[in-house]
């Protein structure tokens, strides 16, 4: 089939003609077994003759590049090409790009692919003007069911569409509360448990100790972390293209309004926790911060940023509304995806298994905690064993299984919404609460135009 | 022998220009299927809520950039033509050349930082201005402007050094006659030097606005490094890229990219016969 696509590249025209002709002699062919063509394989979706022995080509982030060193260690039987490439963070989208362009061409896809974002499986897994869809189905033979039963209830959900499973979750994001026990005991305040109080203690705190913090609301982020625990319903994706958008409920409103008076009184600056701006400003002045499980890594314990000392980092179970079930949000964790594609799907399944379930990577390297449900307590005692933290970890694991199931994994970058319509009307003063209807409208519009039906 | 020079050129401009182009047309024409599919993709792309907020951008940017670079172009080109002395006139128009010679995107990236109230070497105006943090300076209605700053900055050197070279093409005899006819140095500037500049100016007008209605990189830069606080469908070919490579429908951006080009071959017409640029004396 490779060869006949190629030889269309002199147009789109001769393209359609040269690929009507080959899926017609692939069918001929497919009853007598050619070995050039597709099959429909034994996975769930259709397969290019599989070889062994093939080497595999492998996308990863700068960070997750030790994976595949861990991998070679232990594998130096199976030959890979590591190609180390943005992760498709911040919104380039590098990894959509890339494959449109390999869909395009008909060659030229990676095996294996690790992307920053969770919202790849919402494209990876459909056929694309025609074209096979990229990511291969992994719950259909692929991965042991044994395997995939072992994640952490609902991480893999960014990776499932309509009940089939498109990648492994290399890591969970999921939001906890953190705060600086030395601070707090100073100051004589006692954690929050509900959302009421963290709000009464953030007024409390804007009177008593100005220039102290209880939040950050200026990252594209920051909708995930407060309202995606308030259970608002911004983000209802229901199927591969339907959306239900409702920011008027009272879910939403509750968020808005506490999140209003936090960022008046200055204790939740608009401000993003990775500029220097905001370093400067608050070392050592982070009373509390809800924010997911990577903060740990990413900001508190790490010289570059608040660099908080050993021994007063604490981690609590995530905030509640008075009078609802527990929940909470997720903020990113990275995603494995195995090609469609891929000439050795073995290998490529080898891979993907090995860094999200083994020790050798996810106990003993990874910075984030891990959605295997295994490898996740072995990292928590490992982390725990530090002496880095002032409170146990448990906090995290009850996090993890409180991730609320009715935000989805849509196509569009909710992100990327926040960052344009939010961040910029704070930052000019407006209030939270009557920007909600015009969230609502550019969530819709960036839906629609994304083949979105939206309700 | 003629011939020989300019093959090379037209070779590379039916590669990477005229087949592209024609490429461009036939996909704007067509569904994904390769069908034939009227005008369905420019009534999709016209009616994409984000189409018309590009357009206004654009359009401002390219109002103030435009009317900047041609008045201070010209006055400060006229300005270092008049300084006799030479040391002085050689050194300004290398300062005024050298944020140029910098590639696009690096400049770009130097402004990030000159944007940025916390790390800005001029903190102390943006301060004044009533800007204390990076979000503040970025907020949608800064942008044309900060635009229209940054492509000033990288882009009038150039021009600046051009223009000089146009006020070295005026016989002398003319200004010695406006002298001694008693002109005074702003009299000669507008009724001699401006007027026979009029057709690098349109020139000017024309190379700038096919660079201006392609806003891209700066934005773009931006909207990364702001974390998409600076949406990455801004500009209309930021939003050209967005659709092939976010929605992965080449047809939409290729009607875009051609709507564009009908927009700045219209501009440019009125520069051209308003600008007499290819009048002979």
């Amino acid at each position: 089939m490779f060869r006949f696509t190629r030889a269309g590249r002199t147009g789109p025209w001769m393209r359609a003609i040269s690929v009507a002709g080959a899926s017609a002699i692939a069918l001929t062919l497919a009853g007598c077994g050619g070995d050039d063509g597709t099959s429909a394989g034994s996975y769930g979706f259709p397969q290019v003759t599989q070889d062994d022995k093939a080497p595999i080509t492998v996308w990863v982030d700068a960070d997750r590049a030790s994976a595949a060193d861990a991998f070679k260690k232990a594998n130096p039987d199976v030959k890979i090409n590591v190609v180390t490439y943005d992760g498709s963070a911040n919104g380039s989208n590098s990894f959509r790009t890339k494959v449109q362009l390999f869909d395009r061409a008909g060659s030229g896809w990676p095996d294996v692919v690790f992307s920053t974002q969770n919202n790849d499986a919402a494209w990876a897994s459909q056929k694309s003007n025609g074209k096979q869809a990229f990511a291969a189905v992994l719950n259909g033979g692929l991965v042991q069911k044994t395997t995939l039963d072992s994640f952490t209830k609902g991480s893999l959900d960014p990776c499932t569409v309509e009940g089939k499973v498109y990648c492994l979750r290399n890591d969970l994001a999921q939001v906890a509360l953190w705060y600086n026990k030395d601070l707090l005991d100073k100051f004589g305040y006692t954690v929050p448990t509900t959302w009421e109080e963290y709000q009464a203690l953030g007024e409390k705190v804007a009177k008593e100790h100005p220039g102290y913090i209880v939040g950050a609301v200026g990252d594209s982020f920051a909708s995930e972390i407060y309202f995606w625990s308030g259970k608002c319903q911004a983000n209802g994706v229901t199927g591969p293209k339907t959306v239900t958008v409702s920011t008027g409920t009272t879910e939403c409103k509750r968020v808005a309004s506490m999140l209003d008076v936090l960022i008046k009184n200055g204790t939740t600056p608009n401000l993003s926790v990775f500029t220097p701006e905001f370093v400067k400003k608050y070392t050592g002045k982070v009373l509390l911060m809800p924010g997911p499980a990577w903060y740990a890594g990413a900001i508190f314990n790490n010289p570059q940023s608040l660099n908080v000392p050993a021994g007063q980092l604490g981690v609590a179970a995530p905030l509640t509304w008075q009078g609802d079930t527990p929940a909470t949000g997720n903020v990113g964790g990275g995603t494995w995806f195995v090609s469609s594609h891929s000439k050795n799907l073995k290998a490529a399944e080898k891979f993907v298994e090995f860094v999200t379930t083994a020790d050798d990577y996810q106990v003993n390297v990874a910075p984030g905690y891990p959605a295997y449900a295994p490898a996740a307590e072995k990292w928590l005692k490992k982390q725990e064993s530090s002496g880095y933290y002032a409170t146990d970890l448990q906090a995290l694991l009850t996090a993890g299984s409180q991730i609320w199931n009715g935000w989805g994994s849509g196509v569009f970058s909710q992100e990327a919404i926040w960052a344009k319509t939010i961040t910029p009307a704070i930052a000019s003063g407006k209030n939270l609460v009557d920007m909600l209807p015009e969230w609502e409208t550019a969530i819709k519009n960036q839906a629609q135009v994304n083949g979105y039906t939206v309700k | 022998m003629s011939y020989g020079f300019v093959a090379p050129y037209t070779a590379l401009v039916i590669a990477f220009g005229v087949l592209p182009a024609l490429y461009a047309v036939f996909l704007a024409f067509t569904d994904n299927e390769g069908g034939f599919a009227g005008i369905a993709n420019f009534t999709k792309v016209v009616s994409d809520f984000r189409f018309l907020p590009a357009v206004a951008h654009v359009a401002l940017y390219l109002v103030i950039w435009l009317v900047a670079l041609v008045v201070l172009v010209s006055f400060l080109a006229v300005v270092v033509h008049a300084v006799r002395v030479r040391w002085l006139s050689r050194t300004l128009r290398f300062v005024f050349y050298l944020p140029g010679a910098l590639a696009g995107a690096s400049s770009v990236l130097l402004w990030l930082f000159v944007l940025d109230p916390t790390a800005s070497p001029v903190s102390g105006l943006l301060h004044l201005l009533g800007f204390s943090s990076f979000v503040q300076v970025i907020v949608p209605a800064n942008l044309p402007p900060v635009f229209a700053i940054i492509a000033f900055w990288t882009g009038a050197g150039g021009w600046i050094v051009i223009m000089y070279g146009a006020l070295n093409n005026i016989s002398p005899d003319v200004i010695e006659a406006a002298r001694i006819d008693g002109a005074t140095a702003v009299q000669i500037a507008r009724r001699i030097q401006l007027p026979m500049l009029r057709k690098w100016i349109s020139y000017m007008g024309i190379m700038s606005l096919a660079a201006g209605t392609q806003l891209f990189v700066e934005p773009q830069l931006l909207s990364q490094a702001s974390n998409a606080i600076v949406p990455n469908d801004y500009s209309l070919n930021q939003l050209a890229y967005q659709y092939a490579f976010q929605q992965n429908d080449f047809n939409g951006a290729a009607a875009i990219s051609l709507l564009l080009l009908v927009i700045a071959l219209a501009l440019s017409a009125v520069f051209v016969t308003r600008g007499g640029l290819f009048e002979k004396d």
